[in-house]
C-alpha cells in the first residue's frame, strides 16, 4: 500500500466489503426463518438443518474451486480459453487465498461472492421443502452455489465477461445472475421431484398449504430485506479512480461503480432499492387481494425485477418496474401451478426466477443504448442481448442442470423421501427419541424425589 | 442513441450529471407515479369496504364467544 490515500482506499474497501458480508448473513437467517415458518410442525428441524448445512458445504467448495471459476471463466469456452493467469491468484493453494499483508482484498471480496452463493442455494432449498432428501439438496446446493451461478457471474457479471462484451448484457444487482438462475434451477428440480402429498386434489385442483407460522415468515422476509441492503452495497465497487478503472473515463473524478466498473452511486441504488420495494409491495397487495404471503414476497419481487437496471433507473421508473414485474410474476406462478401441477412451496421460482427474467428484459428496453462497460469495444445494452441473457441464466445455467441432476438422483432413488416418512414427518424419529429421553429423565427425577435421595449424575 | 444520454463512458465524470433514462420526462414520470399511488388507495378503499360488508355477516355467535374468551 504505497501512499496514504492508497492505504486509506484499500482499508476502506476492505472494511466496506466486510460490512456487506455481515449484512448479507441476515439473508440466510431470513431464508431459514421463512422456510421453517412455511413448513409444517412435523418437518421443522429437517427443514432448518437442510438450509443451515448449505453454509459450510457451499463455503468450502467455493474456496476449493468456485472462486477460481469466476476469474478463469469470463471468456471460456466460446470466446477464448480459461484465463489461467487471473485464476492463479484465486486457486485454493495460492498465497493470496490466505493471511497475506500484500493482499487485503481477496478474502472480503471472496466472502461477498460467497454470500451470493449461499443465497442462490437457499433459493432452491425453499422450493423443495418437506419432500426432498437433504443429501440430494446438498448436492444441488454445491452445484448451484459453487459451479453454475459462478459460471454465469464470470460470463455476465464480470468486467470482462463475454456476455457483457458481445451481448451488452447488463445486470447490475443480479436479477439474472442470482435470481433467474436460482429460480430456473429450482424449477428444474421440482419438475422431477413432484409436489408435496396433498398439494393437488384428485381432479388436479391445487390446494393451498398455509404456513404454520405467519409471524416467523414475516420476520424472515424482513431479515431478507435487511440483508438485501448489504447485497446491493456488495455489488458496487465503493470508490475508484478513473486511473484505477483504466477504461475510457477521462478526468480525475473518483466514483463508485457497478460490478462492470461503470459509474453509479450509493445514492442512486438507495433511491431505487426503496422505490422498487414499495412498487412491488403495493402491486402485490392489489394483485393478491391483500394476501400476506404474496404481499411481503412482492416487495422482494419488486426489488429483484428492478435490480438489473437499478444502478441507472430513475426512482419512479424503479417503482413502476417493480410493480409491473410483480403482477406478471404473480399471474405466471398460478398459471404454471395449475397447468403443470408444480409445487413451488415458497414461491421461489416465481419471486426469484420469473422476476429475474422479467427484470432483465425490461432493462433491455429502458436502458437501450446505454454503455454496458467503461471499456472500448463492448456492446451497448439492448433488448436482444438481455433476452438471450435471460435464456442463458434461467434456462441454460439454471433449469437445465437442475433438471438433469434431479433426474439422475431420481433414477438412483436418492431424490425424494419415502411416502411413509413424508406422512409421519421428517422429524418423527428425532421427536420420538426426544419424547423418550424426556420421559426417562422425568421418571428418574421423580424416583429420586420419592426415594429422598439425590438424582443420579 | 441511448436512453440515458450517453452511449459510451468516454467522459469526464466532473461534467456528468443525471444518467437515468428519459431525462426531460420527469414531470410525466411523477404524474404516472402519483396516478399509481392514488389508484392504489382507491382500489384498496373499495375492496376493504366490500370485504367488511361480507365479513359482518359471516360471524357465528358461538365462535365469536370463543374468540372473545381467547383474547
Amino acid at each position: 500500500m504505497d501512499g496514504n490515500l492508497n492505504a486509506l482506499t484499500t482499508v476502506f474497501t476492505e472494511f466496506y466489503y466486510w460490512v456487506t458480508v455481515v449484512f448479507m448473513f441476515l439473508i440466510h437467517v431470513g431464508f431459514c426463518m421463512y422456510e421453517v415458518g412455511a413448513s409444517r410442525h412435523r418437518n421443522h428441524m429437517h427443514t432448518l438443518m437442510k438450509n443451515i448445512m448449505i453454509i459450510p458445504l457451499v463455503t468450502v467448495t467455493f474456496f476449493f474451486f468456485g472462486w477460481w471459476i469466476y476469474w478463469a471463466f469470463p471468456s471460456f469456452p466460446f470466446f477464448g480459453g480459461l484465463n489461467y493467469e487471473a485464476g492463479a491468484a484465486n486457486l485454493p493453494w495460492s498465497q493470496n487465498m490466505a493471511t497475506n499483508l500484500s493482499d487485503r482484498i481477496t478474502g472480503v471480496f471472496w466472502a461477498a461472492f460467497l454470500l451470493f452463493s449461499w443465497t442462490a442455494a437457499s433459493i432452491v432449498s425453499g422450493a423443495v421443502i418437506e419432500r426432498i432428501r437433504s443429501s440430494a439438496l446438498w448436492v444441488h446446493a454445491v452445484m448451484i452455489g459453487s459451479v453454475f451461478w459462478i459460471i454465469d457471474a464470470a460470463w455476465g457479471w464480470h468486467a470482462e465477461g463475454w456476455m457483457v462484451k458481445y451481448l451488452g448484457y447488463h445486470d447490475a444487482y443480479a436479477s439474472g445472475v442470482i435470481h433467474a438462475i436460482a429460480g430456473g434451477y429450482a424449477l428444474g428440480v421440482i419438475m422431477v421431484l413432484g409436489p408435496r402429498l396433498g398439494k393437488f386434489a384428485a381432479d388436479g385442483t391445487p390446494r393451498d398449504i398455509p404456513p404454520h407460522n405467519p409471524w416467523m415468515l414475516t420476520i424472515g422476509i424482513f431479515l431478507i430485506y435487511s440483508g438485501f441492503w448489504g447485497f446491493y452495497a456488495a455489488c458496487n465497487i465503493p470508490v475508484i479512480s478513473p486511473e484505477g478503472i483504466g477504461g475510457m473515463l477521462t478526468g480525475d473524478t473518483w466514483t463508485a461503480t457497478n460490478i462492470y466498473l461503470a459509474p453509479t452511486s450509493l445514492s442512486a441504488i438507495t433511491f431505487n432499492f426503496l422505490m422498487s420495494m414499495s412498487g412491488g409491495l403495493m402491486a402485490a397487495y392489489v394483485v393478491s387481494k391483500g394476501d400476506a404471503f404474496w404481499t411481503f414476497s412482492g416487495g422482494l419481487a419488486g426489488i429483484i425485477t428492478a435490480s438489473a437496471g437499478n444502478d441507472l433507473y430513475h426512482p419512479i421508473q424503479a417503482m413502476l418496474v417493480g410493480a409491473v414485474g410483480v403482477v406478471i410474476v404473480y399471474k405466471l406462478h398460478y398459471w404454471v401451478e395449475r397447468t403443470f401441477k408444480l409445487d413451488d412451496a415458497v414461491g421461489a421460482v416465481a419471486v426469484h426466477g420469473y422476476s429475474g427474467v422479467v427484470g432483465l428484459i425490461i432493462a433491455g428496453f429502458l436502458l437501450w443504448g446505454a454503455p454496458s462497460s467503461p471499456y472500448e469495444g463492448f456492446a451497448t445494452v439492448n433488448p436482444v442481448g438481455q433476452v438471450v441473457g435471460a435464456v442463458i441464466m434461467f434456462g441454460v445455467l439454471g433449469w437445465l442442470p437442475g433438471f438433469v441432476i434431479a433426474k439422475m438422483q431420481a433414477a438412483a432413488g436418492v431424490l425424494r423421501i419415502p411416502v411413509e416418512v413424508e406422512l409421519q414427518g421428517l422429524d418423527y424419529a428425532e421427536h420420538h427419541a426426544y419424547e423418550d429421553a424426556k420421559a426417562e429423565i422425568i421418571a428418574a427425577d421423580k424416583a429420586a424425589l420419592n426415594g429422598g435421595g439425590v438424582p443420579a449424575e | 442513441m441511448s436512453t440515458i444520454g450517453y452511449d459510451s463512458w468516454a467522459v469526464d465524470l466532473a461534467e456528468v450529471g443525471a444518467v437515468y433514462p428519459f431525462q426531460g420526462s420527469e414531470g410525466l414520470m411523477v404524474v404516472l407515479g402519483v396516478v399509481f399511488w392514488i389508484a392504489w388507495h382507491r382500489i384498496q378503499f373499495v375492496r376493504e369496504g366490500q370485504h367488511l360488508e361480507k365479513a359482518k355477516r359471516m360471524g357465528d355467535t358461538e365462535k365469536i364467544h370463543s374468540l372473545l374468551e381467547k383474547y
